[in-house]
């Protein structure tokens, strides 16, 4: 926040009694946000989603150094030595069965386990902060958490590729060719892509996470459950099972990257992740509300 | 402070009817009538394990009732939780903050999950309770870095962040030295002064004899006692020492008086005199010389609040449950 945004605010008189939109500065949902991205453990997995387009792009970078023309590698991968545009990308879509759930997974696991953990849960109520307001902010800042993971990706990707590549008017999957611009626009459309995806996941982490006073055990649970979700979905026996499962999805983002835009498979990823949110976050608040604080 | 006792709820900063908490395996609560005047220091003793905690966290909303009524500033807990809660300060079952946060930046967060705390006046606020509890100097250090007597401190700065009518300090002095067990004490009395209801609970009673008005004393699950600190002096007993060669005839002598079960051990009678109904020792004295007891020595001891408070309890290390 730049200092010539704060002389406004300040003028702004308190959000009264709850009539009109209160102000972030200063809110809950500011103060979760600042102790989720000032911790150490936070900075860490987003240091790790960065250095993945930053590995992509240095191993490309060296073998297309020596082969000069490449030896056949994965098409993605092969085009990036052409276009440093598609490193984000790539990155992106790598880490999205792994790296980006686990990730999740860990902040959203934490949410009320690592409260509870400190102990500082039993203080926050006592504010009073209200249960079903802490489990809104909490969920929120997970979902800001969704959004910054292949934001970073995408944004560390597009300048390691920058600088390692040539930049230049990108090819996308219908034939078509878009301009640089429009293609750095489309690479955040799939990195929102992946944040909406990851809604679900991180409604079943903060589910899992008001179960426990154990973080680590939330954590693992909720990652255990996006792999399960995606063998699951591997299995042809289960087909039946495949349009439930939160990571139906998570990889058909190739419908952003024709010209024009297909949003079949964004909307129905929406519908999916809603419905997990509303199951996960009911099951939560049913938790969370009746459950005695004992940490 | 007496003038202040009066018995309706209204008058009651915590008042409790029949409070039960009651797990799968035991009951760590069975039954209180909490009773905690307006104004009241009000010191909650008991040994570990006597249900102390159980009871300051259904007072706060922490944990629900299995059964009995719970009233805190004159509302019914848990429902009006949301306009009671920011005007209790509370501390409970030792400090929790986020290591990795400075002090003030921990308070700050506290004070941003109130949503009665106005966010302009935070940091006035927030610099003012360090400034309370001597931590100005530490304000800006990470959490992880500090002492548990920092943190303890920290503990009841959060406490102070706002005005408050009511105080619930769980064990405050615990791992504080000597110095700052004196600071806390005089903190306690300078915010009754204020007008504040202080309910603060300890297994030592000497920690809060000096500062209290009221006593309420747990032992397993149960309140064995409850008033105003000269009213459990006067419950107490006291003690009869007499050292005679005839112990025999003043023994006899004893029990006319109605103070059955003197021991006598070669020179020494012991009795104990009920609180209640008891001669005046004087009378007992020419009681005893007109029985041609020589009266060599006779003393009467008071037993202290410590030794009630042992006797209501129990002075077994051992945990009773």
């Amino acid at each position: 926040m730049s200092a010539d945004q704060r002389a406004p605010r300040e003028a702004v008189p308190d959000a009264g009694d709850g009539a009109g939109l209160p102000s972030l500065r200063g809110s809950l949902f500011a103060s979760e946000l600042r102790t989720l991205f000032r911790r150490r453990r936070t900075q860490a997995i987003l240091a790790v989603l960065a250095g993945v387009p930053v590995l992509i792009a240095v191993a490309v970078r060296l073998s297309s150094a020596d082969g000069e023309g490449g030896r056949g590698g994965p098409p993605l991968i092969d085009r990036l030595s052409h276009n440093g545009l598609f490193v984000g990308l790539t990155a992106l879509i790598v880490s999205i069965p792994l790296f980006v759930p686990v990730a999740i997974g860990v902040v959203a696991g934490d949410t009320i386990a690592g409260e509870a953990n400190l102990g500082t849960l039993r203080y926050l109520l006592v504010a009073p902060a209200g249960r079903t307001r802490l489990l809104l902010v909490k969920y929120a800042g997970a979902a800001a958490f969704c959004i910054a993971a292949p934001l970073t990706v995408v944004l560390v990707g597009a300048g390691i590729g920058a600088a390692l590549f040539d930049v230049g008017p990108v090819p996308l999957l219908s034939g078509d060719t878009v301009s640089v611009p429009e293609s750095m626009l489309r690479a955040l459309l799939v990195a929102g892509y992946v944040a909406v995806s990851m809604l679900g996941l991180s409604a079943v982490g903060v589910f899992v996470s008001t179960l426990t006073e154990i973080p680590v055990g939330a954590m693992a649970a909720t990652v255990t459950l996006a792999i399960t979700s995606q063998i699951l979905d591997a299995l042809p026996q289960v087909d039946w099972l495949h349009p439930y499962l939160m990571s139906h999805y998570w990889l058909s983002l190739g419908d952003l990257l024709r010209t024009p835009v297909s949003w079949d498979s964004f909307g129905s990823n929406a519908v999916l992740q809603a419905g997990y949110v509303l199951v996960f976050g009911a099951l939560a608040w049913a938790r969370l509300t009746t459950r005695d604080v004992l940490s | 402070m007496t003038d202040r006792t009066a018995g309706q709820s209204g008058e009651q900063a915590i008042s409790t009817t029949g409070l039960v908490k009651a797990y799968r395996r035991q009951t760590a609560v069975a039954g209180i009538d909490l009773s905690v005047p307006r104004g009241a220091v009000y010191g909650f003793l008991g040994p570990n394990g006597s249900g102390k905690t159980t009871t300051i966290r259904v007072l706060l909303g922490l944990s629900s009732a299995t059964a009995g009524e719970v009233r805190v500033l004159g509302r019914p807990m848990p429902r009006d939780l949301r306009s009671v809660l920011p005007r209790v300060g509370a501390l409970v079952e030792g400090p929790a903050f986020y290591p990795f946060l400075s002090g003030a930046d921990n308070l700050r967060r506290l004070d941003a999950a109130d949503r009665d705390a106005p966010a302009r006046t935070r940091s006035v606020r927030v610099a003012r309770a360090l400034e309370r509890v001597g931590l100005t100097n530490a304000a800006g250090k990470r959490v992880r870095a500090y002492s548990l007597g920092m943190k303890q401190r920290l503990g009841i700065a959060a406490a102070l962040l706002g005005p408050r009518d009511l105080l619930v300090l769980d064990e405050p002095t615990n791992g504080l030295d000597p110095q700052g067990t004196r600071e806390v004490r005089h903190l306690v009395a300078g915010l009754a002064a204020d007008g504040a209801t202080v309910f603060v609970s300890s297994h030592l009673l000497a920690e809060v004899e000096q500062v209290c008005t009221h006593v309420g004393v747990m032992s397993a699950g149960r309140l064995v006692a409850q008033g105003t600190l000269a009213e459990l002096a006067a419950t107490g007993t006291s003690r009869l020492h007499l050292l005679t060669p005839d112990g025999g005839t003043a023994a006899g002598v004893l029990a006319r008086l109605g103070l059955d079960g003197a021991i006598v051990d070669g020179e020494d009678v012991t009795a104990v005199l009920p609180a209640s109904a008891v001669p005046e020792p004087e009378k007992i004295v020419a009681e005893l010389v007109r029985a041609d007891v020589r009266v060599r020595g006779f003393t009467l001891a008071r037993e202290s609040l410590e030794d009630r408070f042992v006797a209501l309890t129990g002075e077994g290390f051992d945990v009773v449950r």
